[in-house]
């Protein structure tokens, strides 16, 4: 059951620069699984509507969660601020996480193919660990701008991992469907986080193979009701009647073969 | 015994708070969050009598104290809405108030005809910031003559008491109050949102794909109440206040400017709770300032 409720920062460091690691104590973290998001409140009433942040991590003992994030404005600017012990206050959990036995069923020879790019890359990592601990093979390839990387190590925990970097400096040079081709990674299906130029050349990758894509759109409430976040969809959607479907409820994880982006 | 019932038009709410159209969907979404069957009474999101897609994305984007939103009224059409909708209403025992939008009158009146016969719905709401796709795309509300065509049109055709939801994009409020009274309106509610801009400085666009988008939030408080005691001042027939109600004091705001009831707007976004955090806080006020009903504190000021 979703919920508004306030949780305590057990701690927070930074990762590159911009790019945050928070870890809060919550009872939402009971339910929460890969895919999903939360809504963070910030504490200056001027900004009023949840910060829309993807889970990275969910603790063993479901007590706490992990949100690794970008600074991207005055609301996440806030967040960067918090410090151990402080309160925050959350939504969620909110939107549908990734379905680990559907993933399990489809991968049965090479694995799922985890393809995470800038501030899409922290989502991937819970899916990794849910993935490996189904015992489905994963082969993870995460894009950044340069050097200043984050979260690979853990990543090679739970999957073979190939690095892009736009500048070369680190990997592949290129994106991650550069690291794909260069590496010669073979794969069942793929689940990705990122840009849309980069979802948009997934879908187009990926062919017949199935693939599955976290989208993002300025939300206001979170929850399916303002009808705020939507994304064209092929066919009628269940809700919408008109081929919308809420990125928020109906989503944030969708089949690339689902939607027009 | 604190008495919290209002009466609108012959019908009677539990309290006086309600929800600002399009900011609670039917309901369905934010019962996972309070109990329907505390809230006076469930406004819905508007519909039409076909389905709507809606506007491109981004559709809403945060300003200073509120939002703005260029959702495009997105709704699946009256006949799912009906199908749908209203059966999940059934269950709960609040009063149900549906807000109609259309491109014409003659949409307008497809809507309420179908409507008219439906037991579950005791208000009609008319979202009269819709554009007039018929005459040059000018809101039906800001026009005067517009205004007073479409509520006799939707009073001819149906005997459910309606609302008639006011924007503020006018210069004169009270004028606009007395011209749907006058044609036939039993109530008004507003405000609608104030047109508003946003320009995104580092990508050099607009922040919303429409341009432009209705404001509201706790920022534009202050002008819904001015226009609240400046329309309820000018007719006799009910109005129902809106325009940034985060808590109970806020409503309380509201009814001491004229309104009969409040509604929760934008806040439903930021706090789910909102609705049940106002009518506990109105009864709060209500034991605290030793008031026995609440009806008396409307228009006191």
């Amino acid at each position: 059951m979703k919920s508004k409720t306030v949780g305590k920062v057990i701690s927070q460091k930074c990762l590159a620069p911009g790019i945050y690691d928070l870890e809060i104590e919550t009872k939402i973290a009971a339910e929460a699984k890969a895919g999903q998001f939360v809504g963070v409140y910030t504490k200056d009433a001027s900004t009023l509507l949840p910060r829309p942040i993807s889970i990275c991590g969910v603790s063993d003992d479901k007590k706490s969660l992990r949100l690794v994030y970008r600074v991207a404005g005055k609301g996440t600017g806030e967040f960067s601020g918090l410090k151990e012990g402080d309160d925050v206050t959350l939504l969620g959990v909110l939107g549908n996480g990734y379905d680990i036995e559907e993933l399990k069923k489809i991968a049965t020879s090479n694995g799922v193919l985890l393809l995470g790019g800038g501030i899409g890359v922290p989502p991937m990592l819970e899916l990794a660990k849910e993935l490996n601990a189904a015992g489905v093979k994963v082969i993870s390839v995460m894009g950044y701008r340069d050097d200043k990387t984050f979260l690979l190590d853990e990543f090679k925990k739970y999957s073979d991992t190939y690095v892009a970097s736009e500048d070369g400096s680190v990997g592949t040079k290129g994106n991650v469907l550069d690291a794909v081709k260069e590496n010669g990674i073979a794969f069942d299906c793929i689940c990705s986080c990122g840009p849309l130029p980069m979802l948009r050349a997934i879908k187009e990758f990926a062919g017949d193979k199935p693939a599955f894509i976290s989208l993002e759109e300025r939300m206001a409430c979170g929850v399916g009701a303002c009808l705020g976040c939507v994304v064209k969809t092929k066919e009628v959607d269940h809700h919408s009647h008109v081929n919308n479907a809420r990125i928020c409820t109906d989503g944030p994880v969708f089949a690339a073969s689902e939607v027009e982006i | 015994m604190r008495k919290t019932e209002v009466t609108i038009a012959g019908v009677t709410f539990k309290n006086p708070i309600m929800e600002g159209s399009g900011t609670f969907g039917s309901g369905m979404e934010y019962s996972e969050f309070v109990d329907l069957n505390k809230i006076g009474a469930v406004v819905t999101k508007g519909v039409a009598n076909v389905p709507w897609p809606g506007n491109p994305t981004p559709r809403v984007c945060e300003v200073y104290g509120g939002m703005l939103n260029a959702i495009g009224l997105q709704n699946p059409g009256i006949e799912v809405f009906c199908e749908r909708d209203l059966p999940f209403l059934e269950k709960y025992d609040t009063k149900v108030i549906v807000n109609v939008c259309g491109k014409s009158v003659s949409d307008y009146v497809e809507v309420v005809e179908r409507l008219s016969d439906e037991k579950r719905v005791d208000m009609l709401e008319i979202n009269v910031s819709c554009p007039n796709v018929k005459e040059g795309a000018i809101a039906f509300g800001t026009d005067k003559g517009a205004l007073e065509n479409i509520t006799k049109e939707i009073k001819a055709h149906t005997k459910k008491p309606v609302i008639m939801k006011l924007t503020p994009n006018v210069t004169d409020i009270a004028e606009m109050a007395r011209v749907a009274e006058s044609a036939g309106a039993d109530a008004l509610s507003l405000i609608n949102t104030i047109t508003g801009m946003k320009i995104d400085i580092e990508r050099r666009r607009f922040a919303l794909a429409n341009k432009t988008g209705g404001m509201s939030g706790p920022a534009i408080k202050p002008i819904a109440v001015r226009m609240v005691y400046q329309a309820s001042h000018a007719v006799k027939i009910p109005v129902i206040g809106m325009g940034g109600v985060a808590t109970g004091e806020d409503a309380i705001e509201f009814m001491m400017a004229g309104a009969t009831a409040v509604a929760v707007g934008m806040m439903n976004f930021v706090n789910p709770y909102s609705t049940i955090e106002c009518v506990e806080g109105i009864e709060r006020y209500m034991d605290n300032h030793k008031i026995e009903d609440i009806t008396e504190i409307i228009g006191c000021v």
